[in-house]
């Protein structure tokens, strides 16, 4: 019998769609590469675009802390813990518009080409952690500068990352198939990306909302509803050296709802993923 | 040994809803505020729902044998390319099945993901990819394609820097090494050079010969000619005929309202162009033509909007078997300029005819104040009876297209 048997039909469950997705890792693969080959080509300084972009932010929310006489913790430098908040901050925000609009951005691919369309988004989320892996050379750099040597707990960095990415990776998915159906969504993108920026801790610190006298509880709670929340304490505690604590009850929450996200993204992606070359 | 079938396709049917005055795309607000007003009225959900089902494909059945070269012919808009998509898995059908044995490559553009700014060498790695070979088979096989893109000394310049010649020809070559069991093909030999597209063709012999099997779609009769062994006509997204390359070709030519006089054109569906100013009918005025009669064509043109036309300018093409346009004939080559008031207006066309006896088909073509405004290809086809100025008594030795007055003496 010939192992590359095909049975096309209307609407099955694909039963091989994992085995599919990695049959076609080369294909991903390229993708990314493409991406990452693309991304600065004719520019003077290529690369030190995905340097310079993230030290600006920091800069300006850092900027803005001082401004604002935004509390410190003991023995943290004040850039720091702006920077530690604005890396995982600006991974999500890219990885999140991107994904979102992948599909879009490759329907050319989509209208003439078979592979399991997962690819597309997943790749793109690989080509934003490549970005964050070099804009890491920001945070080394800071710390060389205000000599803040990390202790033990940014070997537990990895597994903060990895929530971000099934943050970026979930609420990107669900967009990005919604966005092949509903155009609405490229508006809703940036809004989201802006409006995120303020709602999370990047300019300030979380135990400033959780221990604020005045703030009634169920502000806190709705606060911790935001999973970026729980990705950018964990990253501060785990760079400051539990300097700035870790809300546990916050942090779960987060965890739960990232899960959720991710479910919700790739069941509803797939769900729509054999009418996207119909309708793109 | 007996052929086995590589492709069984049963009851294939694929459905598209025809929204009536839809917008370009769908917007979110849409669906909310059609919701509420159903919600609120159910009646208006009946009357502003003008959905049509569209069937591009009807129950669509064939198979096919390894090794088989298979042209697949019809007109614009008959379902050809619906079917080839859902073959490559690219759309999935509303109805039916099909079983496919073995590695499938498809070829429905040339140079799909193509990146503008990357080097030729790039996009070759990247565009095999994409076509499903691995990054070994691509190396490989990386000398074979330069070799016959013939674009080595660009290798490493950005493609958005080719000739639009370079560019398909690297795209080509890409696709050409592909080695699939099955490989599905559509029009993508309408481009290049014919220099290249004969290359192509010869390619493309190759890959048959060692038992693979082809799929062809193309607009270009005499390449599924030369490239195919069996054909499968499809006519408004159902098979109409399958059999040899020949017999198909022949049924595909022979389609279209044969030897009627009169050819009501209102009744074919069209799809682009404004339509304010449509052809209504065909009238061939001396049928059967004999051959060297003067072709006598009648065309009437019906508007369907009240004001003047200016500037009609219309024409019509007269296409062999070959698909080659024979004859190409406007008013607006004859400097004649026409005004069309009236509801209903019949223009006649006198050609000169020398042409060879055989099935000639017609592209009309109708353009006002530069805005088209019906394109009708290959609906209307006649035949040109037997004959010659010679009084030769067969023709059919006689092979050009045009069958001149001629004399030959000797000094």
């Amino acid at each position: 019998m010939n192992k590359h048997r095909i049975v096309i039909e209307p609407s099955t469950e694909n039963s091989n769609y994992w085995k599919d997705l990695w049959n076609y890792r080369g294909l991903f693969y390229f993708l990314a590469w493409r991406d990452i080959l693309v991304r600065y080509k004719q520019t003077a300084i290529g690369i030190l675009w995905s340097v310079i972009r993230p030290a600006l932010t920091i800069f300006v929310m850092w900027f803005i802390g001082y401004l604002f006489e935004s509390k410190v913790p003991e023995g943290v430098p004040r850039i720091l813990l702006v920077c530690a908040a604005t890396l995982p901050w600006q991974f999500f925000s890219n990885s999140f518009s991107e994904t979102s609009n992948s599909l879009i951005a490759n329907s050319n691919l989509l209208t003439k080409v078979y592979f399991p369309r997962l690819i597309v988004p997943a790749s793109t989320v690989i080509v934003c952690l490549i970005d964050f892996f070099i804009s890491f050379v920001i945070l080394v750099i800071i710390m060389l500068y205000t000599r803040f040597i990390p202790d033990i707990k940014i070997l537990l960095l990895p597994l903060f990352l990895l929530l971000a990415l099934i943050i970026s990776m979930g609420t990107g998915l669900y967009i990005a198939a919604l966005n092949v159906k509903y155009r609405d969504f490229r508006y809703v993108i940036p809004f989201v990306v802006q409006f995120g920026l303020y709602v999370s801790p990047v300019a300030f610190s979380s135990d400033y909302i959780y221990d604020h006298p005045t703030l009634p509880q169920f502000v806190k709670y709705i606060y911790s509803l935001n999973p970026m929340v729980g990705v950018i304490d964990g990253f501060r505690w785990c760079i400051l050296g539990g300097k700035t604590p870790l809300y546990l009850p916050g942090f779960l929450i987060s965890v739960g709802i990232s899960i959720l996200f991710l479910f919700i993204g790739i069941s509803y992606f797939r769900k729509t993923e054999k009418t996207f070359a119909d309708i793109i | 040994m007996s052929k086995r079938n590589v492709i069984t396709v049963e009851n294939l049917s694929k459905s598209y809803i025809l929204k009536h005055k839809a917008q370009s795309y769908i917007s979110f607000r849409d669906v909310l505020s059609n919701t509420a007003k159903n919600l609120l009225t159910k009646k208006i959900a009946a009357t502003t729902s003008s959905l049509e089902t569209f069937w591009a494909l009807k129950d669509v059945s064939f198979e096919i044998n390894q090794g088989d070269r298979v042209g697949i012919v019809g007109r614009n808009g008959a379902g050809k390319s619906t079917l080839l998509k859902i073959l490559s898995r690219i759309v999935t059908p509303t109805k039916g099945r099909i079983t496919i044995e073995g590695r499938v490559a498809s070829l429905l553009e040339v140079g799909t993901g193509f990146h503008a700014e990357l080097t030729g060498r790039e996009n070759i790695f990247l565009n095999g990819s994409i076509l499903g070979m691995s990054k070994s088979e691509i190396q490989k096989k990386f000398d074979e394609i330069v070799a016959f893109s013939e674009v080595e000394k660009f290798l490493d310049t950005p493609v958005k820097r080719y000739s639009s010649g370079m560019y398909v020809r690297l795209a080509f070559s890409v696709a050409a090494h592909l080695e699939p069991e099955i490989l599905i093909v559509d029009e993508v030999l309408a481009v290049g050079d014919s220099v290249f597209q004969k290359k192509c063709i010869d390619k493309m012999m190759n890959v048959a010969k060692d038992g693979r099997t082809i799929l062809f779609v193309s607009h270009n009769i005499s390449a599924v000619e030369a490239l195919c062994n069996k054909g499968i006509l499809i006519n408004h997204g159902m098979v109409q005929k399958q059999g040899s390359v020949k017999e198909i070709i022949d049924a595909y030519i022979d389609k279209s309202n044969l030897l009627s006089e009169q050819i009501d054109l209102t009744k074919i569906t069209r799809s682009r162009y404004e339509h304010a100013l449509i052809f209504k009918q065909i009238t061939f005025t001396n049928m059967p033509l004999k051959f060297g009669e003067k072709i006598k064509i009648a065309l009437q043109l019906q508007s369907n909007v009240k004001r003047t036309f200016n500037d009609v300018d219309f024409g019509l093409n007269i296409i062999d078997s070959h698909q080659k346009c024979i004859i190409h004939c406007s008013n607006r080559f004859l400097n004649i300029n026409f005004q069309h008031h009236s509801d209903v207006d019949t223009y006649t066309f006198e050609i000169e005819n020398n042409l060879k006896p055989g099935v000639y088909s017609l592209v009309l073509f109708l353009r006002t104040e530069d805005v088209i405004q019906d394109v009708l290809s290959n609906e209307v086809s006649f035949e040109i009876s037997d004959g010659n100025p010679y009084g030769f008594n067969d023709t059919m030795q006689i092979q050009g297209s045009v069958l001149p007055d001629f004399t030959i003496y000797k000094k």
